[in-house]
């Protein structure tokens, strides 16, 4: 006998990602789930973000990582709450973790969560956790060809960062040729140039992510 | 690495449409699995292998049907495959387009033999 089932593998995390994001919108708080490959810069975004934001925004760090608690150490120099997960091999965060992550933070006391995924371009794409709002960094040194090789990612974001940019004139990246895949692959998408080294762009991006936390205020 | 967590979520999905339809045994599982996400056939079957015995599912098939990425142009509305164009329009030229299929990531169904079939003398 068949039976039609036509149910998402993925459903059981979809509906605590959901129950994650009614908690956060409860509570008036952004979370911006930060994608990118290992070594694009990830910790050092979020970093630079912490330093503009601090006596404007109360805003609390979640580290995903396979192991290590490299990256929590150097969040938690600039003084704000951070939880660090390690997913023991896992490639990618899932609401559950989140969900556990959340319990840690002081939650009434913040505006914005920033939850740096596990380095990887394919596996967090497939796990909602909650979140408001989703980036992806595209490192100049990696090439402009990774809209071409991981399109999940590039559909599932509502911002491409490039960051590096104080590297273009020394690597081959097309910002121009970049920039007219990923708007067509992905029509809403906001596209910031950054370098977190120079600092260059990262007001912008800043601006941007405020933003994104104006429109989820609670009224 | 994720496709471990991925099967024991098919096997929980299965399970519970198959307790629901009091089968004894799961004889075929349906999947319909989109070239866009990051699910690789082989490795949802080896964990399969690894983790369905003892339950319902134990020695059933897997049918994984995938779904080829397909595009619609935004300027001229051809659909085209992935693959070969680079996401660039066959036929007018433009860069980009909106995603008809590839996405997917479901099970579809399940073939069930249900407690009365399994009776001696009866082929299920």
């Amino acid at each position: 006998m068949k039976v039609s089932v036509v149910q998402g593998i993925l459903s059981a995390n979809d509906q605590l990602a959901a129950q994650n994001r009614d908690q956060l919108d409860q509570l008036g708080i952004c979370v911006v789930n930060v994608m990118a490959s290992p070594g694009s810069g990830k910790t050092s975004l979020i970093l630079r973000t912490l330093d503009q934001l601090a006596g404007r925004m109360r805003v609390a760090v979640i580290e995903g990582d396979i192991a290590s608690t490299v990256d929590a150490d150097k969040v938690a120099t600039r003084g704000v709450p951070v939880v660090q997960i390690n997913t023991g091999g896992q490639c990618h965060l899932d609401a559950p973790m989140l969900r556990n992550a959340l319990a840690q933070l002081p939650l009434d006391q913040l505006d914005l969560i920033f939850v740096e995924n596990v380095g990887n371009l394919i596996c967090p794409v497939d796990f909602r956790l909650g979140e408001d709002v989703n980036v992806v960094i595209a490192s100049v040194p990696e090439g402009d060809d990774k809209p071409y090789k991981y399109p999940g990612i590039f559909l599932a974001v509502d911002a491409v960062v490039i960051n590096k940019v104080d590297l273009l004139p020394y690597v081959h990246f097309d910002v121009a040729a970049f920039r007219r895949l990923v708007t067509g692959m992905n029509p809403g998408l906001q596209i910031l140039e950054v370098s977190c080294e120079t600092g260059q762009g990262i007001a912008e991006w800043v601006a941007w992510i405020v933003e994104q936390r104006e429109k989820r205020r609670r009224p | 690495m994720h496709e471990l967590s991925i099967t024991q979520n098919i096997l929980n999905i299965v399970g519970d449409y198959a307790g629901r339809a009091v089968a004894q045994k799961v004889t075929v599982i349906h999947l319909v699995v989109g070239e866009l996400t990051g699910f690789v056939d082989d490795s949802i079957q080896f964990y399969f292998d690894m983790l369905s015995p003892g339950t319902m599912a134990e020695g059933a098939r897997l049918e994984i049907q995938r779904i080829p990425a397909e595009v619609r142009c935004r300027s001229c509305g051809a659909i085209f495959a992935l693959e070969g164009y680079k996401w660039t329009c066959p036929l007018c030229g433009e860069v980009g387009g909106d995603v008809q299929r590839g996405r997917e990531f479901r099970i579809d169904s399940i073939e069930v033999v249900q407690g009365a079939d399994l009776t001696p003398g009866r082929e299920p």
